[in-house]
């Protein structure tokens, strides 16, 4: 099958495009970023997904399948075009799906679009609302992004639309917001507070992709691996010291002191758990993720 | 990780490999149950529940031993020493020990240290889905019906009921969960509550903090009278009209009245155990 992936120098989307290389398929990459050792095989076009030249590697390879990576996801980029290449991406990528034939589009997504609150319950299943944002403003182009792509669902029925609601992924790329907050050898939480963390080996967040694709998937889908566990516990797992810090001295920090330079909405990220329900993707795929909770954190730390 | 200084009770951490959950590899169930917190926490309440206090339990074995159950009973004592107290007799004095996932008042979960030792032992915010998910992983659910509305009786009215909501009533049905009335007695005398000030507690961000007749809210050590009634089953969805709800809710009630009632004759000596109809 030929597979576009657009975002693919990033971390996951390095590790999809390989797994898709590895399993026959034809790949295509856009990004704006350079992949330097791409492996054999694939066409990489240096180009914005929403700018003309994205729209004629569409056109020119018509595509049987594209996979929508291409999404700034970290909370420090808080540039005006960060709304943009999340919106006007997403639109972008879901036009030339439908322009130029592409039977089955994939949009990742993340699992905080459920948002963290005092009372949301854990396990948070594909129907509920996105609660996060009036608390966490950053967030709503993701959330936004995310609602977007599914209306594809029933704007475009030809098109197979699946959209993955994706929990952290952690590995040996170090890259990613969990491995981000986990950098430095001393890791400030909030006093008081241990959420449960969800997240998944980067490898099995790659393959849940493929997954997804070789599936058909249509539809909503969260996707998590093992079962989550606190945030302390991470930390130490990983090799890091914890450093409880009272929320208020915490959110008057935030940038300063060595403290993370966090929008003040991500603090609810640091007290409350943001937990998903992946039943209806295991149940549909079968897919079983290959590591546990302790060899992703082992494959993180000792990657050092 | 609660406080690593507390020790741990080596019968008790046994009850807690006992109890029916599944820890991963660090010793976390899959909401958040850690059971290394759980047994510094319970040894160190294992001496309040036996010594401080002094609780009289009747009926445990009217608490299903497996599977999906909805405990429900009275409130009374400012604070909800009731609630600690059902936790205890079913972590410390139940074969096989079970442990209860109470509905929480959503302010609990806002405040530093009480959010964390919550996670971490299966105490979460009242909300429906979450309680529905867990009736159906086959746990064990802890209602109070009569809500901030209960704790805040005074020490006088302690015996009485007011209000239910409905909520557990429609869990229940919706689940085809039994339910186990109770009836708590001593709440009134171990925090007997003079006064609600309910200003202050908006400022601290809690529903009231109550005065006792002492001032402090320090419960004096008390003998408990806990009775467990029998289980309670009714037919239904779950989306039954309020009225043949409220129906359903004021026979559980009723249980509740008597059970209290019978407890507190109990604890006067007017009846024995053997007088008991739970």
């Amino acid at each position: 099958m030929k597979v576009l992936v657009t975002g693919i120098a990033g971390k996951l989307g390095r590790l999809t495009a390989r797994k898709l290389i590895d399993a026959g398929h034809q790949v295509i990459g856009i990004d704006r970023r350079a992949w330097p050792d791409s492996p054999e095989g694939l066409e990489l076009y240096q180009v914005d997904i929403r700018k003309r030249p994205a729209e004629d590697v569409f056109r020119t390879h018509r595509p049987d399948a594209a996979i929508h990576m291409a999404t700034v996801t970290h909370l420090v980029h808080r540039s005006p075009d960060r709304m943009r290449v999340n919106l006007y991406g997403t639109r972008a990528f879901i036009h030339h799906c439908h322009n130029y034939g592409v039977k089955q589009a994939i949009f990742v997504g993340r699992h905080t679009y459920y948002g963290a609150a005092a009372d949301s319950p854990l396990y948070h299943t594909e129907d509920e609302p996105p609660m996060s944002a009036h608390t966490f403003p950053e967030l709503a182009d993701l959330v936004a992004a995310d609602l977007y792509a599914a209306s594809a669902l029933w704007r475009y029925p030809e098109i197979a639309t699946c959209v993955l609601r994706m929990v952290y992924t952690l590995g040996p790329s170090k890259h990613g917001t969990l491995a981000a907050f986990l950098e430095g050898p001393t890791v400030p939480l909030i006093m008081g507070f241990d959420p449960l963390f969800h997240f998944m080996h980067e490898q099995d967040a790659a393959k849940a992709i493929v997954t997804a694709l070789t599936h058909k998937l249509h539809g909503i889908f969260n996707v998590s691996g093992p079962t989550p566990v606190p945030l302390s516990t991470i930390v130490r797992a990983a090799g890091r010291r914890p450093l409880p810090i009272p929320a208020v001295l915490f959110k008057a920090g935030l940038g300063r002191l060595g403290l993370p330079n966090l929008p003040a909405g991500a603090l609810d990220h640091l007290r409350y758990p943001i937990v998903v329900d992946s039943d209806a993707f295991r149940r549909a795929t079968g897919y079983r993720h290959d590591y546990d909770e302790r060899e992703t954190i082992n494959a993180f730390r000792t990657a050092d | 990780m609660l406080d690593n200084l507390l020790p741990v009770d080596p019968e008790i951490a046994a009850r807690i490999e006992a109890l029916d959950l599944e820890f991963n590899k660090f010793g976390v169930d899959p909401y958040g149950i850690d059971k290394h917190d759980l047994a510094r926490f319970v040894s160190a309440f294992a001496l309040l529940y036996r010594y401080y206090f002094k609780v009289d339990v009747y009926g445990l074995d009217n608490v299903p031993s497996r599977g999906r159950a909805v405990l429900v009973g009275n409130h009374s004592g400012g604070v909800a020493i009731d609630g600690a107290m059902v936790m205890g007799s079913m972590l410390l004095d139940a074969e096989p020990p079970r442990l209860p996932h109470a509905m929480l008042d959503k302010f609990i979960h806002h405040f530093p240290g009480a959010s964390q030792f919550m996670s971490r032992t299966g105490q979460f915010t009242g909300n429906p889905d979450q309680a529905k998910r867990l009736l159906e992983a086959g746990r064990l659910i802890l209602a109070f019906p009569e809500g901030a509305r209960g704790t805040a009786k005074l020490a006088k009215d302690s015996d009485s009921l007011v209000e239910f909501g409905t909520g557990f009533m429609r869990l229940a049905l919706e689940t085809d969960s039994p339910i186990v009335p109770f009836g708590f007695v001593g709440g009134g005398e171990a925090l007997p509550t003079i006064a609600n000030l309910k200003r202050l507690g908006r400022l601290l961000g809690v529903p009231y903090v109550p005065i006792t007749k002492w001032i402090f809210l320090i419960p004096k050590p008390t003998r408990f009278q806990l009775l467990y009634g029998r289980p309670m089953r009714f037919e239904g969805s779950g989306h039954e009209p309020d009225e043949v709800v409220h129906a359903m809710v004021d026979q559980v009630k009723e249980r509740i009245r008597n059970l209290v009632g019978q407890g507190r004759a109990l604890r006067e000596g007017t009846i024995s155990e053997e007088d008991l109809v739970l």
